[in-house]
Order: C-alpha cells, then sequence, then structure tokens
C-alpha cells in the first residue's frame, strides 16, 4: 500500500483547469510507477463522462478509474493547489485538493480508503491538508496510526 | 431494509459512502444491508433507499428507492442528519 508518501504528495501546485489537476495527481501516481499511463487518461474519461461527483466533500476531489484502467497498486496521491480550480461541481466547488486514488482489485484498497475517509472527516487534519506548505507538517498526521 | 450507495463507477467514492453509511447504521442501532455500486447497475438493483451525490440522483430518477441526496461523504454527521430525517434512523 502506497498512502500518501512524500513522493505521493505534491504542495502549492499549479494548475489551470480540472483536467490537469487530474493528470498532475496522477503524475504522482505514475512516476512511482504505481499505475499505468493509462489510468490517468481513464482517470479523465470518467470525468468528461460521469462529471464532477468525485468532488465528494467541499473541495476535495477524489479523482479515480476502475483497476482495470491500469492501477498496478492501492495507492493514494495528494496535490494541494496553489489556486483552487472549478471542477463544475454544484456545491462543493472550487478544489484545492485533489487526492488521486489507485483502487486495486484487492481489499487493500479498501484499507486504504478506510484510512483516507478517517483523516478527511476530521475538519482540524483537512485544514492542515490544505495549509501545509512542506511534508513534515503533514507527516506525523499521515502516519498518525 | 437495503441501502444503496451510488457513484459513478462504483469503485472508491461509492465504498466510502458506503463505510460511512454502515457507520452510522451501526451506531443507531439499525440493521440494513449497503452495498455500493456505480450508477448504471443501480438502477437494476431493487432496494429501499439510495445515497448518493446531488449530481447523480438526478439520473437515478425514477428508481423504486427514495434517492436521499448526500453533499459530503466524509461528514458522518450530514449522513447522520439526512437518515435520520428521513426515518431511516
Amino acid at each position: 500500500m502506497h498512502f500518501l508518501t512524500q513522493e505521493l504528495i505534491q504542495l502549492d501546485a499549479k494548475v489551470n483547469n480540472a483536467k490537469e489537476a487530474i493528470e498532475q495527481a496522477g503524475k504522482l501516481l505514475l512516476d512511482q510507477q504505481l499505475i499505468n499511463e493509462s489510468y490517468i487518461q481513464a482517470m479523465i474519461d470518467s470525468y468528461e463522462q460521469n462529471g464532477p461527483y468525485f468532488v465528494l466533500a467541499p473541495h476535495i476531489a477524489l479523482p479515480h478509474a476502475r483497476p482495470e484502467d491500469g492501477a498496478k497498486q492501492a495507492a493514494v496521491s495528494m496535490l494541494q493547489l496553489k489556486k483552487p480550480v472549478p471542477f463544475g461541481h454544484p456545491n462543493n466547488d472550487p478544489v484545492s485538493l485533489v487526492f488521486a486514488l489507485a483502487a486495486g482489485s484487492n481489499n487493500e484498497h479498501i484499507l486504504v480508503l478506510k484510512k483516507l475517509s478517517t483523516l478527511l472527516g476530521n475538519e482540524e487534519i483537512r485544514y492542515k491538508f490544505m495549509t501545509a506548505k512542506n511534508y513534515e507538517d503533514l507527516q506525523s498526521v499521515i502516519e498518525g496510526d | 431494509m437495503k441501502i444503496l450507495a451510488v457513484c459513478g463507477l462504483g469503485q472508491g467514492t461509492s465504498l466510502i459512502l458506503r463505510m460511512n453509511i454502515e457507520e452510522v447504521l451501526n451506531e443507531a442501532g439499525v440493521d440494513a444491508e449497503v452495498e455500493h455500486v456505480d450508477v448504471s447497475a443501480a438502477s437494476g438493483v431493487e432496494a429501499d433507499y439510495i445515497l448518493t451525490s446531488n449530481e447523480l440522483a438526478q439520473s437515478l430518477q425514477g428508481h423504486q428507492a427514495k434517492i436521499l441526496v448526500v453533499n459530503n461523504y466524509f461528514d458522518i454527521e450530514e449522513i447522520k442528519r439526512v437518515l435520520s430525517q428521513n426515518r431511516v434512523i
């Protein structure tokens, strides 16, 4: 399981739109060889076909595709945006945090989602993710349990 | 009672919603079956309630289940509120 390790977090990222945000968050997974390149395109295709339903909390997007679209392992990356961008969600726009999820087909990805859900269910931690200036600001929170 | 958590792909997002629904139901001591599915499969699954986002709720119109909208999938309090307002818990 690869969950928000230092290499999988990019802070203060500059993107112009939702598509670029998904691409960059996906690239963090690609660089660690946790997905195939096809997975990034699948996340974008899903956004274009199904809309921004994956903006599942105010300012937080969780793009993902299907395991068979090229996910190699269960993993989560995070992109903190310098300037929030709209994804087209009626209530939760604009997005300032993008967590790209590589959903493996096994139970490991349930574990990853549980961890993420526990973290993001906490308002104080959400705020920390949005305001962190360096990895050290987040390390204790992520490694907390 | 059967509840569906619905998202676009039936992989990540709906699974998070399902876990949080189950947490709320357990806490309330309500026994229900919770499943997570993608929006296209949902139409073929019978259920009493569907929880989903505002956006997908529109494409689920016509389903025999009562459709309830959740805005923040991580917010246990919101899920609790939605379920209790609709007398699920």
